[in-house]
């Protein structure tokens, strides 16, 4: 064991894994020229929270829970905090709201039930969940076998183990147990999805532009931790394929069948269609929340702006 | 690079800049990528959060919390007017694969033999007499594009790709060729497979084989391959 995980203990047992839960810490760094992909928080806004509320510092692991169907045993006394999707989560068969801190006694069952608002839940612990790094990270990535609670990337089975570090049970510096209305999102509003145009925009038929930004687009049932594919009219480009070239977090890119599909954290390190630009970071995890038939509208933003909100974001979380 | 206009800085999204040098996949493009790589890991310091070289590209990933779109690509302009190319006989190292050619393993290699008009042992000799260049990673970790296979054996991808491709299988799409470093879907057509343990964790640097390193596939017998630990069972297709 080395230093990372040697003063860990086991803090929540799996008694039901659920469809999806995966730990996240703020992804995989400086590996995407081995074709390594990044990982990490689908939904950044919730996953922030979850660990802000835990009173960690950026970068923590927390758990992505997606859909619900998961229940947790506490092993001991826990300081956790929620954030994100409304996934009916109860305590012990008590209603647990998300965006705030609470504590759980050993014994005591977390279970999720199915989404009510949203897709994806956060569950960060005090000082973080614990496992072995692999490539620098505690990012689950399945398709890779990489990182998580087990360090080959696999979603929590039943009987599973999540470590935590000694301090978990204790109380967190700061009495913030909630988090603000502002920062609540209504995850069953129609989001408008920032968009930096960019990359092969001008390749694109004017009329398939106009209309790209002017669609309620309805998300497609096929969309995972990878991407979001948007269904709508039908977006020509001039290029049909391209030499395959580096693929950055959002990039909107339009295969020949003109329907978009929005790179999410798990996309693949290099691709060859055409896009349109990439969807901010925020846009990113506010799409991430969108279940299959919600619709979503496409809004191009300046650098200057989308600069200017996500260092707003990030500074609130030192 | 005497195409008009390039290199050329593309948005990425807020952190990113792609850095367009080259508008055709050639070998002579990798000594100004592999050097862009590094000048770029030197100018951008602890602002720099990851790079995706490719055939004709670079992808520069930066933290924006650190410096501001103009900012980075103010630093990669001055970058690239800097940029010389590294010295192609001292670039890139030279792997040997050891490669097992079987239609039991590589169930695309008669049907490519009859595409080429050659017989099987001759398809084998061109794939394998050829020194391969990796041009980028990606697709899966570890999994390497590398080119240019004799003009005689490109294929196009499967129509339909095979839901799993075992690790180690040795295909070709194209003109370029690849092994899978781990069980994964795929498309490509399959002629063989290496034991060469192309991805691995416990490995310093991960992923045996980086762009601009030098690639020989090495014809080897069944016991060979088994010797050195290669999973050689027949090959289910699934599609």
């Amino acid at each position: 064991m080395t230093a990372a995980i040697e003063d860990a203990v086991s803090g929540l047992r799996v008694t039901r894994p659920g469809p999806l839960a995966l730990l996240q810490d703020a992804g995989r760094f400086g590996v995407r020229r081995l074709g390594v992909t990044q990982g990490g928080p689908a939904d950044l806004h919730a996953w922030a929270w979850a660990n802000r509320l835990a009173g960690n510092a950026w970068g923590a692991a927390a758990l992505e829970v997606t859909l619900g169907g998961l229940a947790l045993e506490a092993e001991r006394e826990l300081t956790l905090a929620l954030a994100g999707a409304d996934l009916g989560a109860t305590l012990d068969d008590a209603p647990l709201s998300p965006w705030q801190r609470f504590r759980l006694r050993p014994g005591q069952v977390l279970r999720f039930a199915q989404p009510v608002g949203g897709l994806r839940a956060y569950l960060a612990v005090a000082g973080g969940f614990r496992a072995e790094p692999v490539l620098g990270s505690l990012a689950s990535v399945v398709r890779e076998g990489l990182g998580g609670h087990d360090g080959h990337g696999h979603a929590l089975a039943e009987c599973d183990v999540l470590h935590v570090g000694t301090e978990a049970g204790e109380h967190p510096i700061g009495d913030e147990r909630e988090a603000p209305a502002e920062a609540r999102l209504d995850y069953t509003a129609m989001p408008r999805l920032s968009l930096l145009p960019g990359a092969q925009i001008a390749e694109f038929e004017g009329a398939s532009l106009a209309v790209a930004f002017n669609t309620a687009w309805r998300v497609d049932d096929r969309a995972d931790r990878m991407g979001v594919r948007l269904r709508g009219p039908t977006l020509r480009c001039r290029l049909t394929s391209m030499i395959s070239e580096g693929l950055g977090l959002g990039a909107v890119q339009v295969p020949p069948d003109g329907q978009p599909i929005a790179l999410l954290n798990d996309r693949q390190t290099i691709g060859g269609y055409p896009r349109l630009g990439a969807l901010t970071p925020l846009s990113c995890a506010r799409l991430a929340q969108c279940l299959p038939g919600q619709e979503v509208r496409l809004a191009a933003v300046s650098a200057e702006r989308a600069l200017a909100d996500y260092r707003r974001f990030r500074r609130a979380f030192a | 690079m005497s195409v008009p206009g390039l290199p050329r800085l593309e948005s990425a999204g807020l952190d990113g800049w792609l850095v367009r040098l080259f508008d055709a996949i050639d070998e002579a493009n990798l000594p100004w990528i592999t050097a862009l790589v590094r000048d770029c890991e030197a100018a951008f310091g602890n602002a720099l959060v990851d790079l995706v070289p490719s055939y004709t590209t670079l992808l520069v990933i930066f933290d924006p919390m650190r410096m501001t779109p103009d900012e980075a690509r103010e630093r990669l302009a001055e970058t690239l007017a800097a940029l010389a190319p590294d010295d192609e006989a001292a670039t890139g190292e030279v792997h040997e694969l050891p490669t097992w050619y079987h239609e039991s393993v590589g169930p695309e290699l008669p049907h490519l033999a009859e595409r080429a008009g050659l017989d099987v042992a001759e398809t084998i000799a061109r794939h394998a007499e050829v020194t391969y260049r990796v041009y980028a990673l990606g697709f899966a970790p570890g999994f390497a594009f590398m080119g240019s296979v004799d003009e005689r054996l490109e294929t196009p991808r499967l129509e339909t790709p095979r839901k799993r491709v075992p690790a180690g299988s040795v295909g070709i799409a194209g003109r370029q060729t690849a092994a899978y470093p781990a069980v994964s879907p795929g498309g490509w057509n399959l002629i063989g497979r290496t034991a060469a343990r192309l991805f691995d964790r416990d490995r310093d640097g991960f992923s045996l084989l980086r762009v601009g390193d030098r690639v020989r596939f090495v014809p080897v017998s069944k016991e060979e391959l088994v010797r050195r630990g290669a999973d050689v069972t027949y090959m289910e297709d699934t599609r």
